[in-house]
This record gives C-alpha cells, structure tokens and sequence, in this order.
C-alpha cells in the first residue's frame, strides 16, 4: 500500500522540528561569514604565498596528528575496551582530560612538561640540545594532544559495539592475539576508526588554543591557518573571513573526495 | 544602530544588538543606569582595574564593568554592535576604526607607553640593547597589535637584524613566554614588565623612543550611560587616575 508506505517514511514532527532548529543553529553562523565575505578579495588571497604557506602547514601538521592519534589512540581504545584491570574507568576520564581542557591550559601544560624548563624538555634541552617549542614538532604534539581523544572515544565505541564472539572463534581456531586483532578486530571496527581520523583531523586542523601557546606564531613553522586567521582578525575582519573561508573549502573537499574514495573501495 | 542582516554572525550577537536597540532610542524614562561598561585594552588591565575601583568608590551606586582585551578586538566588537559605554585602545588606529564608524564621541590621549626588554630577574644574559638579542631566542608580538607594530619600528630603527621565535597575539602572552621560561627576552611594555616585577628585569633601550605608544579614551557614542561615560573618561584624564597610571609605568603625554 503506497499510501502506507509514504505515512511511515514521514518523519516524526517531534523529530523534525528540533532537527530544522539545530540545522539552522549550526548552518547561520556560516551563512553569517558567507553574506560578510568580500569575493572580489578571494583570488588575491588565494596568491599570498603567506597564505599559501600557513595552508601547507595546517594540512601537513594535522595529517602527522592523526597519523599519531592512530598509532598512539587505536592501542588505547582496546585498552579502555577489552583490557581488565583496575582503575580503567578512572583511565578512561583521564583520556578525556584534553576534551574538557580549555586549549589554552592545555598548551600551558605542554610547555610544562616539553618546554625549555619542563620536566622532559629540560632533559632534552641539556642532553641533547633540543628544544620543541617554537617548532612545527610543537604544533603536532599540541594537535595530538587536544585530537586524539576524540578518535580514542570513537574506536572504543566501535569495539564495544563489535561481537566478542568473533575474536574468540579465531582464537580456539588457532589465531594468535596479534591476528586476531590485524585480521578480525580491525576488520571490524574499521568504520569506527575512519570516523574517528576524521574528527580527530578536523579538530586537528581547527586547533588554535594549545598550538599559540605551545608552539608560538612563526610564519612557515609554526603559523597554520587557525593562526593565520586569528591574527588577521586584528586589523582585518575581511581579511580573516576570507582564510577561514579557504580553511573550510579545503576541509570539506579533502574529507568529501577520502568518502567517496573510502565507498569506492567498499 | 546597526542592524544590519549580515551582523547576524551569531544568533547571540544579534540578540545583544537588538537590546542595544531597544535601550539606546529612547532613554529617560526608564531608571537610571547605574552598570558603566568599559572596555579597555589588555595592556591597562593592572591600571584600570584600581582606576575603576576608585571612580565606584566615589560614586554610589555605580557598577563599573571592566571587559579587556586587545584592542583590535574591542575596536571590531564595538564597529559590529556590542554595547558599551567607554573605549580606552593602546593605539590611535584600533581608536581611528571606532572613529571611523562614527562610534566614538571624543577620544582623547590620556597616557603614553613604551617598549622595553623585558628578562629574566638578574639579566643572566647581560642584555644592555637590541643588538644583544642577536644569539639569544626572543619572543615579540605580530605586527597585527600594536605592541608588535612598535616593536618592528623599533627593530627597523635600530638598524639590526634581530628576529624572534615567535610573534605573539598579545603582550601578556609574549610575557608568559619569558615568565615560564621559554625565551631568554621579551619586547613588551615597559608597564607589562612592571607588573611582572618578581619575576622580569625591564631594559630600557633608545630605540623604543620611534615607536611611543599613545593611549586615547573615549566615552561611546551608543553608551546607555552617556553622562556617567563622559564622567569615567574625565576622570581617567584626571589627576587622580594619573597617579595610578603613573604607578603602572606609564609616561603623561
């Protein structure tokens, strides 16, 4: 019965109306930018190898971000997820610590710990005469730090949803616990673990707070494009529009073209 | 009043706009107002502080709210419609925009400040000028605020070629840096060093002299207050409030 059919695919009022409220409530601000936005500006922009640069930097950093949220994170969010022992609930809210963190605070506590008299990077600064502030290496550790719990919370979301039955019916076939988990546990959860390099780029690749204060602003090491805008912002709101502009363009097309890729392959 | 559809970046700011519409037509009738908004620039944040608490005390009933920021930012919050009473910038251009958007009424240079070099307490590294920042790791603000402005004219004056580490958004983050060990010297405002006095020693050098920073008040055109925001900036020109500035490092123009 068509009829029927139509009634049920309707969407429920009391589901519909919050949803057109949040759209719109997450949609305006960008229509605010969008009707500010002087496009007769946009080419020349587009040219600043200044621009240009802090784009390069932006991408770079935050694609080494997530690269370092996967190898740090995944191994985490089996921890929380599959490991016994005591204290993980405790461990688990420590993970989320850099979530609920004013970013700022953060890169004051990274500077704290990795800075020229932190307690790491004095070692580092007297045994081998590094020093990761003021360094693009700063602004990867301050886009891992405030990025990977996110991608930490979607991968344990993910294996906790996952059937346990799987793994075991690869153990008592034989498998040891590295292939049960390169061959069935990944396998599994590895739309869990794309959704979550996608959050954890994204936040990467907005990161502002953590990175000014840890890694400073220089232009072509340590300026990415949250920056850039930033410091725009001071004397030319237009100016600044425009970059976040680009920012948003480009985040949109690298993550629309990984979809259509990531489907291609499925 | 600027109302204007494109103001609506955010659904709170148009709010904000739209109260300061109802309010700022027609006064009068309704009670006095007694809360002043002031906005000020970061770098008077210690200044204003006991100037605000000393004009409430010799006022009754008036509530003086402080928001500080740099200046650039209250310059652009105050042109987009945020509702203030007075605007005290670090700079004649963030107080040129208000000007230019026909927001401020007559602003008026009320204190003077310079650079300095600001170092870690004893000067370890025996800075005496700019030239002796060469082998050392120093921090400076962008060229986007006014404390970076200065500091490039000042570097440019003294013929050097001397580059920081980092260009900082503001001057208390480019003194954070030296504060927490960082770098080894700061450019900040000889009053940013005062305040942190514990901690930093404040070398003075000439060529600080090219880039003299010029503080101007202005009540706002659009203030609820109106009476009570030309009464704040008359005081803050005010011998009374000189004495506070002065305690704070800066120069009378």
């Amino acid at each position: 019965m068509p009829a029927n059919r139509n009634r049920r695919r309707r969407v429920p009022a009391a589901l519909l109306a919050p949803a057109v409220i949040g759209l719109a409530f997450l949609i305006l601000p960008l229509a605010g930018l969008l009707a500010r936005a002087p496009w007769t500006e946009l080419p020349a922009r587009l040219a600043e190898p200044a621009m240009l640069d802090a784009l390069r930097l932006s991408l770079l950093t935050a694609t080494l971000a997530t690269a370092l949220s996967l190898l740090f994170g995944v191994p985490i969010a089996w921890l929380l997820a599959r490991g016994d022992f005591p204290g993980r609930s405790v461990l688990r809210a420590l993970v989320t610590v850099p979530l609920v963190l004013p970013p700022v605070v953060g890169g004051v506590a990274l500077l704290l710990v990795f800075g020229r008299s932190g307690i790491i990077g004095s070692w580092l600064h007297e045994r081998f005469d590094v020093t990761i502030p003021f360094t693009t290496t700063a602004v990867v550790l301050a886009m891992t730090f405030v990025s990977m719990p996110f991608l930490v919370v979607a991968v344990e979301g993910a294996l906790r949803g996952a059937d346990v039955r799987f793994e075991e019916a690869a153990a008592t076939l034989g498998a040891g616990r590295w292939t049960v988990f390169t061959r069935v546990t990944l396998p599994m959860i590895a739309p869990g673990v794309l959704a979550g390099a996608v959050l954890c780029w994204a936040r990467a690749l907005g990161e502002f707070g953590a990175t000014i204060t840890f890694a400073g602003n220089f232009p072509g090491r340590t300026q990415t494009m949250p920056l850039a805008v930033y410091l725009a912002l001071q004397s030319d709101l237009e100016a600044a529009i425009v970059l976040s502009l680009i920012l948003l363009a480009v985040s949109v097309v690298v993550l629309a073209s990984l979809r259509e890729r990531w489907t291609a392959v499925a | 009043m600027r109302t204007r559809p494109a103001l609506a970046l955010t659904a709170a700011l148009a709010l904000a706009a739209l109260t300061a519409c109802g309010s700022g037509d027609d006064t009068g009738a309704e009670t006095e107002p007694t809360t002043l908004t002031v906005l000020a620039a970061a770098s008077l944040t210690e200044a204003f502080t006991e100037i605000g608490e000393r004009f409430e005390a010799e006022h009754d009933g008036v509530d003086v709210e402080l928001s500080f920021a740099a200046s650039s930012d209250l310059a652009a919050q105050i042109t987009e419609g945020a509702p203030a009473d007075v605007f005290a910038s670090a700079d004649q251009k963030n107080m040129d925009k208000v000007v230019d958007a026909g927001a401020a009424v007559d602003p008026q240079p009320f204190a003077l400040n310079q650079l300095v070099i600001a170092v870690p307490a004893g000067n370890p590294d025996g800075v005496t000028g700019l030239a002796d920042l060469a082998g050392l790791d120093f921090a400076a603000c962008a060229a986007e605020v006014p404390c970076g402005a200065a500091a490039q004219t000042a570097i440019d004056a003294s013929g050097t070629a001397v580059t920081p580490v980092t260009y900082e958004a503001d001057v208390k983050s480019t003194l954070q840096k030296l504060t927490l060990g960082e770098v080894d010297a700061a450019l900040v405002y000889r009053t940013d060093a005062i305040a942190a006095q514990d901690e930093v020693d404040a070398v003075e050098f000439p060529e600080s002299a090219e880039a003299v920073n010029t503080y101007p008040v202005t009540a706002l055109a659009d203030a609820a207050a109106p009476d009570l925001a030309a009464e704040f900036t008359a005081y803050v020109l005010g011998d009374d409030a000189w004495t506070v500035l002065e305690a704070a490092g800066f120069q009378r123009p």
